[in-house]
């Protein structure tokens, strides 16, 4: 299982009520079921994925998470997790507002556009980035708003949304992010987990 | 229907109050049973037939002696693996499988009911069928599962019976018949009544049929099962027999041969005041009536799993409808998974070999067996 999945597993305590936001093949799911007893819900716009949630015993809605968390009624899930997936969306804030109605914390993960590789790219080579958290070209990326850590942070400050906890991703390394690191964490890490609550 | 062969029947004794306000008792409920009732009496599996099913899930039909009418889901190492699971399927009542129903005495009047059947409803069927558990002493069924009918049995079941199944699997179905489903069945109905054999529903009296109008409604109906794609992609304009257009009225068109063939081999195993009373119980069914409309409380007293499947080119009971019965049970945070089945076979496509949806199925069902 991918480091950034450990960490979010690590945020959420056992025993709780968790809506996947594009759970995708659902390892995240499986993982909090078998080994936080977590009561997991999934939500997943792919076929394909919702068919392999299911080989694995998950319970599972085909839907998109812009039109369909809607029916999720206010606190439902101790927490709502959108993993690597808020940049795809047509309407970000829309779902970040659903998120926090439907979950009572919501824990999100964003690929950083602020990580160093991805600067030195569009520096040097001039042409959209391609890393290995943003693998696809500029033609064919289901990413529409791309941002980086610190665009998120002052996004949810503005929205006076509650950090719990900000976390910044380089391979194996996770670190804490705070205000005064902030610059740095967004230079280094190509992933940010977020733990907001509205 | 046939009278030598021995239909497997529960004889209900206790009356049966029916919502039409008629009580009903010591009436027949003809049933099936596949695989084996395991000794903790919790791997039975209770479906539930669409319209023109029948007890007869699997195998050979002893009547038509065709393939039973899901086949293809039902069986051993199937989707509904009956090596593992105890399969029972019932004929509702008010069909002609065997059980209660129109072609039945009255014992009133010792006369055939014929059209003074009382109208039944989905919930008179399903309180019928519930009958089984206790005749098989089963505390709580692993699963109630059904398609398009049955799926609202099964909806029916659970509002019902709050606590008696494990899984629900309602497919291909709807919370309440839209103005579109009710306008295509009355269409059924008004071809079999205006055919003069149907002698205001005495025709077996008077030893007529009206075969000509239930082949009309049959046809009318099969047409409502599949999509327009896979009738074109199955048919298009090709001829029947013929080099060319013959100006007339005979089948040209293969479509047309289809058509009429599936209307004279419905006509065989199928009672047209069967046929009557069926889609009537179909358009009255309306599961959040009794609930304010709120259909959430249809549902609010169950810990039954839920996992509703539907097909994307249905469009009899399309993918919305489905949905809506999904975004009720999450409103109350009732476990329910959906998935919608990428096919191009229409509302038949649970009754066929559509490999995603079997396995989607197997899957499920598997799954929450070894979990619970």
């Amino acid at each position: 299982m991918k480091n950034e999945f450990k960490v979010i597993a690590n945020l959420i305590e056992k025993d709780k009520r968790v809506l996947d936001v594009g759970c995708g093949d659902g390892t995240l799911m499986k993982f909090l079921k078998d080994n936080k007893n977590v009561d997991c819900r999934g939500m997943e716009i792919s076929k394909n994925k919702v068919q392999k949630c299911i080989e694995k015993g998950l319970t599972v809605i085909e839907g998109n998470a812009e039109k369909d968390l809607i029916q999720f009624p206010d606190k439902s899930f101790d927490y709502a997790v959108l993993s690597q997936t808020l940049q795809a969306f047509l309407d970000p804030e829309l779902v970040i507002n659903e998120l926090l109605r439907v979950g009572k914390k919501a824990i999100v993960t964003i690929p950083n556009f602020g990580y160093w590789k991805v600067r030195l790219h569009l520096l040097t080579k001039g042409t959209m980035p391609i890393t290995k958290t943003l693998p696809d070209e500029w033609y064919n990326t289901t990413n529409l708003h791309m941002c980086t850590i610190k665009d998120f942070v002052y996004f949810v400050k503005s929205r006076n949304f509650k950090i719990f906890k900000s976390l910044a991703l380089n391979d194996k390394n996770v670190t804490l992010i705070n205000n005064s690191n902030l610059g740095f964490k967004n230079l280094i890490a190509d992933l940010g987990i977020f733990l907001i609550e509205k | 229907m046939n009278k030598e062969l021995k239909l497997k029947t529960l004889l209900v004794q206790k009356p049966l109050k029916l919502d039409c306000g008629k009580i009903i008792q010591n009436f027949p409920i003809a049933y099936e049973t596949y695989g084996s009732l395991n000794e903790k009496k919790n791997n039975a599996i209770l479906a539930f037939h669409a319209l023109t099913g029948d007890q007869f899930v699997t195998g050979t039909n002893p009547i038509t002696k065709k393939d039973g009418w899901w086949s293809y889901a039902v069986g051993p190492n199937k989707a509904i693996d009956t090596n593992k699971y105890f399969v029972i399927c019932s004929n509702v009542i008010g069909g002609c499988m065997g059980s209660y129903g129109p072609s039945h005495q009255d014992p009133d009047t010792k006369k055939i009911f014929g059209a003074n059947f009382p109208v039944i409803t989905i919930n008179d069927m399903v309180n019928a069928q519930y009958n089984l558990l206790e005749h098989f002493g089963i505390e709580k069924l692993f699963s109630v599962v059904g398609g398009s009918m049955g799926g609202m049995q099964v909806l029916q079941f659970v509002s019902n019976f709050p606590n008696k199944a494990i899984t629900a699997v309602p497919i291909a179905c709807t919370s309440s018949h839209s103005a579109q489903n009710i306008a295509l069945n009355e269409l059924g109905r008004q071809a079999i009544t205006a055919d003069t054999n149907w002698s205001e529903g005495n025709y077996n009296i008077e030893n007529k049929n009206p075969n000509k109008g239930l082949a009309v409604a049959r046809m009318a109906a099969h047409i409502t099962y599949l999509s327009k794609k896979g009738l074109q992609e199955k048919f298009g304009r090709k001829l029947q027999e013929r080099d060319d257009l013959k100006f007339g009225f005979d089948a040209d068109f293969q479509i047309e041969s289809y058509l009429r063939y599936q209307g004279s081999v419905f006509v065989d195993r199928f009672d047209a005041n069967s046929y009557l009373y069926i889609t009537r119980a179909m358009d009255y069914f309306d599961l959040a009536k009794r609930f304010n409309n709120n259909l959430s409380d249809a549902f609010k007293k169950t810990k039954t799993k839920f996992f509703i499947i539907s097909f994307t080119s249905d469009w009899l009971y399309p993918t919305q409808e489905n949905k809506d019965i999904v975004i009720a049970l999450n409103a109350i945070g009732v476990d329910v998974g959906f998935v919608e089945i990428e096919s191009d076979k229409g509302h038949d496509s649970f009754l066929l070999d559509v490999p995603d949806f079997l396995n989607t199925l197997k899957n499920f069902l598997n799954k929450s067996y070894l979990n619970n």
